[in-house]
């Protein structure tokens, strides 16, 4: 579509390709929208809601990343509904999820001047970190369930479909079917999920290693087929019956 | 949050797709793997091995001191040495002048027919090129090969015969142009996994229509319209039927036929006997389906044919090849954008190895060893006296092994290969590995040849140096080094360089045949001083994307699908086709036909793989057998089962799978306690040279726990 249609964003007049989000159009236009579950790479879904703008006409804010534009279109990205919602945003999410690995989160709250002590009471959310597979560990208190690992792994890249959400509301959690441990799962470890991951919940299993203080050397020794074709071995010239 | 010291683009070992990464290194050590998004090979997607298996170049067992062999080997009787007391560590120079005098000793003995090499679809153009020089300048013999003979040999046999070229004629993500696609002898989602998920989105996002033929029901079928589920060996009739109804029914392509092909008459005529029916009866396949097939593809807007391995190791090869060939000329779907003629390359860098001349048959860039306008060009290029260079072609890989013997080959260089595992019949192969009367072994881990080396040069790996490799559509990638060699290891190149100089002092060569590069990246100019091809690659053009070839001049822009205006050889041409069976059939003493090929998570011989925590995903050899047949021999799943064909025997788990059709069963070759080739068949196309690695024909019985050769505790995985 080579259409281009007239929008007002924050102020400014501008022409913008017909079919576009308002966050393609607002980026054509030099003006940056905050995202966080949204990817360029992914389909985008309008999860996070942190890219919401106020748009003249529609009675609540709207996630940028996947309304389309229309014709004569006003649009304010920066109004105090639109900055006030981000803020609450960014606070629900620091009460309950750990961000310590998501600097660019961490650099949006304190840009937004958010108040990650506002909900003193919240319960975080703290699973314990699931170490079943050699190639990456899952540790889902730092999901803020942006759902970039599902896309992936289903039709924006895998077609695997081993990951889906699991539970409601505060439960909600990335989770295999059932619960079954990954490798039994219909994943093929080509870690698309951990490319995609923003928050440090999916990581490389010898990345996490290195940060648990374990040496490279160390690392190496904790291949589980090697372990145990050492173990025979030692089993063998001990007993060579 | 651990932090990078630095980050680092380079192209995957792997496959032949040649997926681009970043290394994420902090003292030294690879800790993560990430893609851009924006790399025109895989679009930031990987598979396990692309983003988590370079481990290996941190294992333990990896050698990373020269080593020379303590109890000195003679032919005839030479042992295997898996463990390193067996061996005595030893310097640089130590290493390379042994390797040196007992080269020339032999050299000079025997001459040029004794020296043989085999080059690795693995290391880097640069690597492969100069090795190739050094055996065919320095030791004056053309017994140069690489895997690529035990891979897509005949594919480029036939390409050469019918084409006059030897690559993928398209790129692979052009998938999603095409509307119908024919994909057969392939497991992408195994073996060329990015690939296949461009294959996927072609079918599921831009409703491409997919056709498999196979005798296994790959995963691929479940985004298939239609899978024609073919005997093993019966991909001639079955193509050449789909040419038949084509022929019949009018859907071929006059205009593209008369103008861009010849042979035409001769071909049809030979068509005539392949019914539907003929087709139906040979391969087990409806004869609906093959004339559905044949409307689907000939009727396409854009169609184009994908093949890997099932297509080329067969005792008839080059036939199956030519038959896929037919159909895209009769069809004229060849030429343009999603279409083509699309052999899917197995290593990262089976393609470049084979351009730059590690072949029996060419020197570098497909030029004949028997023309001598060629060997004039080369003989300038090297500095060697007029008439030097051998005008007579190499043996091939399986050829080198089968002419060890007092008069033959006795001396072979293997670099970073695995013949005692990738060789078919390998009990014969371990004979001839006995007989050698020298061997070195160039590589990162003793592997089942290198343990019959006499002197061990350890080589950095990909990691550790600099160069570029080709993938399967033919894209010139760079390879960089992210981190120091490994203890005393060097690059391959600079090791042939350094044997090189040492081997033409010795021998009081008074020209050299230059081997005092700087960088690799002098090395590719010179290949590119006389490779068309490669004449315009400069490594400032490819740092940030790759070029395709052919790019002859240095501001060419690459060439995304070849034939455009014309063939190689000018006008295309039709090959007839008669229907030979296996070399050998399923009778009453060997009713199952083996299959072989690779898993997802380990890579060929198992070298690499086998020393990663990818192990750890598959850690031991199973046998796909179809449910029925499992029923029927007492089988189930998980037991430990004995597979026995006329060559060999080994034991290992079952796995009943409906993965496999009925008849055949599958074993991955990776595993050493049970070695696949131990089983399969060493008789060869005689037009490419290339073993039947798919068509062994075998029996299956239950066996004890006891039998099994390695007891692990298994590892239960649930994907397809």
């Amino acid at each position: 579509m080579s259409d281009t249609i007239r929008i007002t964003i924050d102020q400014t007049t501008v022409q913008a390709a017909a079919g576009s989000t308002i966050l393609q159009a607002a980026r054509e236009a030099g003006i940056s929208i905050p995202t966080i579950c949204y990817h360029d790479h992914c389909t985008a879904n309008g999860l996070c809601r942190i890219c919401v703008v106020e748009v003249e006409g529609a009675r609540t804010l709207q996630p940028a990343c996947v309304v389309q534009i229309r014709d004569g279109m006003v649009i304010h990205t920066r109004s105090e509904r639109v900055i006030r919602s981000r803020r609450t945003i960014f606070e629900l999410l620091a009460s309950t999820v750990d961000l310590s690995e998501s600097p660019e989160i961490q650099a949006m709250i304190h840009e937004y001047h958010a108040d990650v002590y506002r909900y003193p009471d919240a319960e975080t959310r703290l699973p314990a970190v699931i170490d079943d597979n050699p190639m990456y560990i899952r540790d889902y208190a730092k999901c803020i369930l942006c759902w970039r690992c599902v896309q992936v792994c289903a039709e924006d890249a895998q077609y695997t479909y081993a990951i889906n959400f699991s539970g409601r509301g505060y439960e909600t959690q990335i989770s295999t079917f059932y619960e079954i441990p990954m490798p039994e799962s219909t994943c093929v470890f080509c870690g698309q999920c951990v490319g995609v991951c923003p928050t440090g919940a999916l990581k490389p299993k010898r990345q996490w290693l290195l940060e648990m203080g374990y040496t490279p050397d160390e690392i190496m020794n904790l291949t589980r087929s090697q372990r145990q074709r050492r173990k025979r071995r030692e089993e063998i010239s001990a007993n060579p019956s | 949050m651990l932090k990078a010291e630095k980050v680092v683009p380079t192209t995957c070992p792997y496959c032949g797709v040649g997926c681009n990464l970043e290394l994420h290194v902090r003292d030294d050590f690879i800790f993560k793997v990430t893609s851009p998004f924006d790399s025109v090979v895989n679009h930031g997607n990987l598979c396990v091995k692309g983003r988590f298996g370079y481990d290996f170049i941190y294992n333990k067992e990896r050698v990373t001191v020269p080593l020379i062999r303590k109890q000195p080997q003679k032919a005839g009787q030479r042992t295997q040495a898996f463990d390193r007391s067996e061996w005595r560590e030893v310097s640089w120079d130590e290493a390379l002048d042994y390797t040196a005098d007992r080269l020339v000793e032999i050299y000079q003995r025997d001459g040029s027919k004794a020296m043989a090499v085999y080059c690795c679809a693995k290391a880097t153009n640069e690597d492969n090129y100069l090795l190739q020089k050094f055996f065919r300048a320095v030791f004056r013999t053309n017994n140069v090969d690489h895997c690529t003979r035990l891979c897509h040999a005949a594919s480029v046999v036939a390409l050469q015969m019918a084409i006059g070229s030897a690559a993928m004629s398209n790129t692979a993500a052009e998938v999603k142009d095409c509307d119908v696609f024919i994909l057969t002898g392939s497991n992408p989602t195994e073996n060329h996994p990015i690939i296949a998920l461009q294959m996927k989105a072609a079918v599921q996002k831009y409703g491409a229509k997919l056709i498999v033929v196979d005798p296994r029901r790959i995963e691929m079928v479940n985004y298939a319209s239609l899978y024609l589920p073919i005997r093993p060996g019966s991909d001639v009739p079955v193509f050449s039927a789909m040419a038949h109804v084509i022929l019949k029914e009018n859907l071929y392509n006059r205009q593209f036929i008369e103008e861009r092909t010849e042979n035409f008459e001769e071909f049809a005529a030979s068509m005539e006997k392949f019914t539907p029916e003929f087709a139906e009866q040979v391969s087990g396949v409806d004869r609906q389906l093959i004339i559905e097939a044949a409307r689907m593809y000939a009727t396409a807007r854009n169609g184009a044919i994908f093949w890997a391995l099932g297509i080329p190791e067969s005792t008839h090869g080059t036939a199956n090849a030519l038959s896929l060939i037919n159909l895209a000329l009769l069809t004229g779907h060849v030429g343009r954008k999603g279409t083509g003629l699309n052999p899917l390359r197995g290593q990262n860098n089976v393609q470049g190895a084979s351009d730059s001349g590690a072949m029996p048959w060419h020197y570098p860039g497909y030029q004949a060893v028997d023309n001598e306008e060629n060997a004039r060009r080369w003989e300038e290029a090297w500095h060697i006296e007029p008439g030097g260079l051998n005008r007579q072609r190499g043996l091939t890989t399986t050829e080198i092994l089968a002419a060890v013997h007092p008069g033959g080959v006795r001396a072979l260089y293997i670099m970073g290969e695995n013949p005692m595992m990738s060789e078919p019949n390998l009990n014969h192969t371990r004979k001839k590995m006995q007989e050698l009367e020298f061997l070195v072994a160039q590589d990162l881990f003793i592997n089942e040849s290198g343990a019959f080396a006499d002197v061990f040069l350890p080589a950095a790996s990909w990691a550790e140096k600099e160069g570029t490799f080709t993938n399967t559509d033919r894209r010139v990638q760079r390879v960089r080094q992210v981190i120091p060699p490994r203890g005393q290891s060097r690059p391959d190149w600079e090791i042939i360089c350094d044997l090189a100089k040492r081997v033409e002092h010795r021998l009081n060569r008074p020209h050299s045949a230059y081997w005092d590069y700087q960088h690799p990246a002098e090395i590719l100019e010179e290949m590119g001083r006389c490779v068309l091809d490669y004449a315009g690659i400069r490594y400032e053009r490819i740092e940030k994307v790759g070029l395709q070839t052919p790019v002859p001049t240095p501001d060419h822009p690459g060439t995304p699908f070849l034939y455009g205006e014309r063939f190689p050889r000018g006008k295309a041409k039709f090959h007839s086709l008669e229907y030979t069976p296996n070399a050998e059939m399923p009778d009453e003493e060997y009713p199952l036909v083996l299959s072989t090929g690779r898993v997802l998570e380990h890579w060929h011989g198992g070298t690499l793989t086998r020393h990663s925590w990818m192990d750890d995903l598959f850690p031991e050899a199973l046998m796909d057998i179809h449910p029925a047949d499992a029923a029927r021999l007492g089988i189930k799943d998980g037991s430990p089962v004995r597979v026995t064909s006329r060559r060999g025997s080994i034991v290992l788990r079952a796995k009943v799978t409906t993965k496999t059709n009925i008849g055949v069963v599958f074993i991955p070759f990776h595993f050493r306690e049970a070695a696949a080739n131990l089983l399969t068949s060493d008789a060869l196309d005689p037009q490419a040279r290339i073993p039947e690695y798919k068509a062994a024909v075998v029996r299956v019985a239950p066996a004890s726990e006891e039998e099994l050769t390695a007891v692990l505790e298994s590892q239960p995985r649930g994907r397809f």
